[in-house]
């Protein structure tokens, strides 16, 4: 059959490609998997190659949740030597099914002790915060006045003007109800369901994702929207700044129940490239990445050696009392909490 | 054909979807429910108690329908127009009606909220209503009826139509007893890839439903990205698997019924120019119907894209050719479409090879093995791409390790092609079938001579429009691409991901959305020249 041969060759020659490629994983390459939203300026990876003779090959896996799937799923014969980007909404999910060999990095002396993991399974290599941002202008042109705490917003001068992720499908969306549930607690006169029940008779407006709340929704700085409140990143006003050449920035933070979220990176066992990779671990601590980090990623450093960009020393604002929420708590109850979010906004 | 050289051409075919398919599939559905060799049926019954999960099942299923039935009924009037008349600008509109089947939903959700959100110049607001996601829904499928079944239409000989009028027959009754029978198995098809499309719906869902409307394919998703439950995750990839596995066995006793074998006719021969008022009146309200539906949003696209500085500008495709900014979250735009060709071609070239070699089979292996074959092709358009993708991961790790090899990709994307080559391909086989045999008694050419002379060429136009609806799958691919990239592969979709997943950078993704347009335009229009300069030849 003449049409069968070239398709038969084509698969063999893609297989045999796919083996070439898959040999090359000796000890000078060290596989780093991490999420989507990975960015690294150009020769910074470089530099490790040059340093230690190790070649550096990135895999994205998709978003943060499908990342850390990707890694569960793939526990007794890894993909990947290091994964970067998981967070402490994931990370104790990560440590019950035993992904990590702990290492502890000399560099991690640099970095604040309250970041460090117990038992150094993983190490901490970013950081940020979720918070509520808002329109200064299109505020101003209402005759609002700003929100000061997150339970400002279900007050009916801001009816209407709020758009927050769905937590479901959202990793921000995810981090804000986790924030007001640390505000406003499981059990008191008023608890965190009661919150959202309030925010919806506000006429708050739940969205699957960021882009959507952001850029569909949100009135301010680069937005397209008319709701002048919407859940985003500390760095987002740094962001306006630097993407759109302005010399204030156009949108601000509310500091009241910002998320802290802390990315980790973790050696994935089974690795057979445990010192190149222990060598990475360093290096993504080093002021050569860190330095790197705040233009691509928006998110912090830290190592506290790092050097802030001037945007950054210019318009960053670390939260004042961001709220910090135990990884096993978030594990424990996630399910829990999503369900009754659920039923609360429904 | 002999009955062995028949095995062993469906061998290939069967080898890849075993392989790349049914393997990774039973292997992560077992992983899901299969724990310390017990089987989690308390994942079944708690899907099965739920009554949040039967609203889901039960909203996948009519929203299809209907977004189905909608698509059908929309797009018939538009391949008619397409396939029977000649008219100025007809290559370019019917290339532009491609161009929605590649956008990223995230786009197209923007594009959809400024026609029909709270600040529409038509002066409704659809937004997070059924309306919105079945209207999505029509939008980036109309190009399969358009083409799937103008490309059968375009071939029929006008003549039996025009006998059935000189009988005296008014014209519906024409249409509805003579034209309609003969389109039915294309009508089928493109019924069955809509369907197979809006069932397993997820971005469109996502963007522009809200809380009360989310799919099996949503739902999986959440379950397994948000929940980390791989166990409901896969008990709701079975309940979507059975109830796609209905509908194809629906679709294929509707087949069933043997297709009209008619002389086909080249497309060059049956279209002309609209001669009355009533004609005329048919192409302009039609091609206005497309205007609404599929060129005003890509038309906000292009303005939206536009808009920079204050006033109208260039600065955004300016930002994407030399960015200001020496983040390295920009792909440059030459490389992204250089990346994403590098998935598109070898895609089309695998979906192309094994969907051919799957038609042959389905064809003449007429009855039972050839129909089940067919449905099992289809099956990947109606399963979860999430349970696919980290089916993947489970399972390709031996005899050869590809769980991070960039073939995959183009893997991924064929699989999701295949069935429009064979949905193609087979109503035109089917019916140049019984006119070889008798080319071969009659005029005494051998069967292999009638093939190549005549009936390949009418075969490669079908290709053809498979080829590019392949093309169009890959080039717009955002999932598959995303879960196995590298940054050194970004390709234009994954481009556009990036500048939307950051604040100030929403021009450049608009920009870069219309690169994605154009690129697919052009593409559908030289397929479309190289259609037309066949068809002149037979």
């Amino acid at each position: 059959m003449k049409h069968g041969r070239p398709v038969v060759l084509l698969i063999a020659l893609a297989l045999t490609v796919a083996a070439c490629g898959s040999d090359e994983a000796a000890s000078s390459e060290v596989v780093l998997m991490t999420h989507g939203s990975f960015a690294v300026s150009e020769g910074v990876l470089e530099a490790f190659t040059d340093e230690t003779g190790v070649s550096v090959t990135v895999l994205e896996a998709g978003d943060a949740g499908a990342m850390v799937n990707q890694a569960i799923l793939t526990k007794d014969n890894p993909v990947a030597d290091v994964l970067y980007g998981i967070d402490n909404t994931f990370l104790s999910r990560a440590q019950d099914e035993d992904l990590f060999v702990p290492y502890r990095s000399p560099a991690l002396d640099r970095v604040s002790r309250d970041l460090h993991v117990p038992g150094d399974a993983v190490t901490p290599v970013d950081v940020g915060y979720v918070c509520v941002n808002i329109d200064l202008m299109e505020l101003e042109r209402r005759n609002i006045t700003a929100p000061s705490n997150l339970a400002d917003l279900t007050d009916p001068t801001y009816g209407g003007t709020f758009v927050v992720e769905d937590p479901t499908t959202s990793s921000p969306g995810l981090a804000f109800l986790l924030a007001t549930i640390s505000r406003f607690g499981e059990d008191g006169a008023y608890p965190w369901q009661a919150y959202w029940k309030d925010l919806v008779a506000n006429d708050a407006l739940i969205v699957p994702g960021w882009e959507q709340a952001y850029y569909g929704e949100f009135s301010g700085g680069s937005g397209e929207g008319d709701r002048p409140i919407v859940v985003s990143y500390a760095t987002s006003p740094v962001a306006e700044v630097y993407f759109s050449d302005l010399a204030t920035a156009p949108t601000a933070i509310v500091d009241d129940g910002c998320f802290l979220q802390i990315e980790y990176a973790g050696i994935l066992r089974g690795t057979e490239a445990e010192p190149a990779a222990r060598h990475l671990v360093d290096f993504l601590l080093s002021t050569t990445f860190q330095n790197d980090i705040p233009l691509n990623m928006f998110v912090y450093p830290v190592n506290e050696d790092a050097q802030l960009p001037a945007v950054f020393l210019e318009h960053a604002v670390y939260p004042n009392e961001p709220v910090v929420m135990d990884p096993a708590t978030i594990d424990g109850n996630r399910e829990r909490w999503l369900a009754e979010w659920a039923a609360a906004v429904r | 054909m002999r009955r062995w050289t028949l095995l062993l051409v469906g061998a290939i075919p069967a080898v890849f979807l075993a392989y790349f398919f049914v393997y990774p599939l039973v292997t992560i559905l077992y992983t899901g429910l299969v724990a310390e060799g017990r089987f989690a049926t308390s994942a079944f019954r708690e899907i099965l108690v739920s009554p949040s999960i039967r609203g889901v099942a039960w909203f996948t299923l009519w929203q299809a329908l209907l977004s189905t039935v909608l698509t059908v009924a929309l797009g018939l009037p538009a391949a008619y127009v397409f396939a029977r008349y000649r008219f100025p600008g007809r290559s370019v509109l019917r290339s532009l009606t491609l161009v929605p089947f590649v956008l990223p939903t995230m786009v197209v959700g923007v594009a959809f909220l400024a026609v029909l959100g709270p600040g529409s110049p038509f002066g409704v607001n659809l937004r997070g209503t059924i309306w919105a996601i079945l209207i999505a829904h029509v939008f980036y499928n109309l190009a399969i009826v358009i083409r799937g079944v103008g490309a059968f239409w375009e071939q029929i000989d006008p003549h039996i139509e025009e006998a059935a009028r000189t009988l005296g027959a008014g014209a519906w009754r024409v249409f509805r007893h003579v034209t309609l029978p003969l389109l039915r198995p294309a009508i089928l098809s493109s019924a069955a890839l809509i369907f197979l499309f809006s069932f397993t719906s997820f971005g469109v869902i996502l963007v522009l439903g809200d809380l009360r409307h989310a799919t099996l394919e949503v739902e999986i998703w959440r379950q397994a990205t948000a929940f980390l439950r791989l166990d409901l995750a896969s008990a709701l990839a079975i309940l979507q698997l059975v109830g796609v596995t209905v509908l194809l066995i629906v679709y294929g006793k509707a087949r069933d019924r043997r297709a009209a074998e008619l002389p086909l006719r080249p497309p060059s021969e049956t279209a002309r120019t609209p001669r009355t008022w009533g004609e005329w009146a048919v192409v302009v309200s039609t091609l206005g119907m497309l205007g609404i539906v599929v060129v005003t949003p890509l038309a906000v696209l292009v303005g939206r894209s536009l808009r920079a500085d204050g006033g109208l500008a260039l600065t955004n495709y300016a930002n994407l050719f030399d960015p200001p900014r020496a983040s390295a979250l920009f792909v440059p735009p030459v490389d992204a479409i250089v990346n994403t060709l590098r998935f598109a071609i070898p895609a089309v070239l695998i979906a192309s090879g094994i969907g051919m070699l799957a038609a042959v089979v389905i064809v003449r292996a007429r009855g039972r093995s050839g129909r089940v074959f067919d449905s099992v092709l289809m099956l990947p358009l109606g399963t979860s791409a999430v349970t696919i993708g980290f089916g993947f991961l489970v399972a390709l790790d031996e005899p050869i390790d590809l769980r991070a090899s960039l073939l995959l990709i183009p893997v991924a994307h064929a699989l999701v092609a295949i069935p429009f080559v064979v949905r193609s391909t087979v109503p035109v086989m089917e019916s140049i079938q019984h006119r070889l045999r008798e080319a071969a008694a009659v005029l005494g050419a051998s069967p292999r001579q009638a093939w190549r002379e005549v009936d390949l060429p009418l075969v490669a136009r079908a290709l053809a429009v498979a080829a590019m609806f392949a093309f169009a799958i890959s080039v717009g691919e955002f999932g598959a691409t995303s879960f196995i990239a590298r940054p050194a592969t970004a390709t234009i979709p994954v481009a556009i991901f990036r500048l939307l997943s950051r604040p100030g950078t929403f021009g450049e993704a608009m920009a870069m959305s219309v690169v994605l347009m154009s690129i697919t335009a052009v593409a559908a229009l030289g397929i479309e020249g190289v259609r037309g300069s066949r068809s002149g030849g037979v």
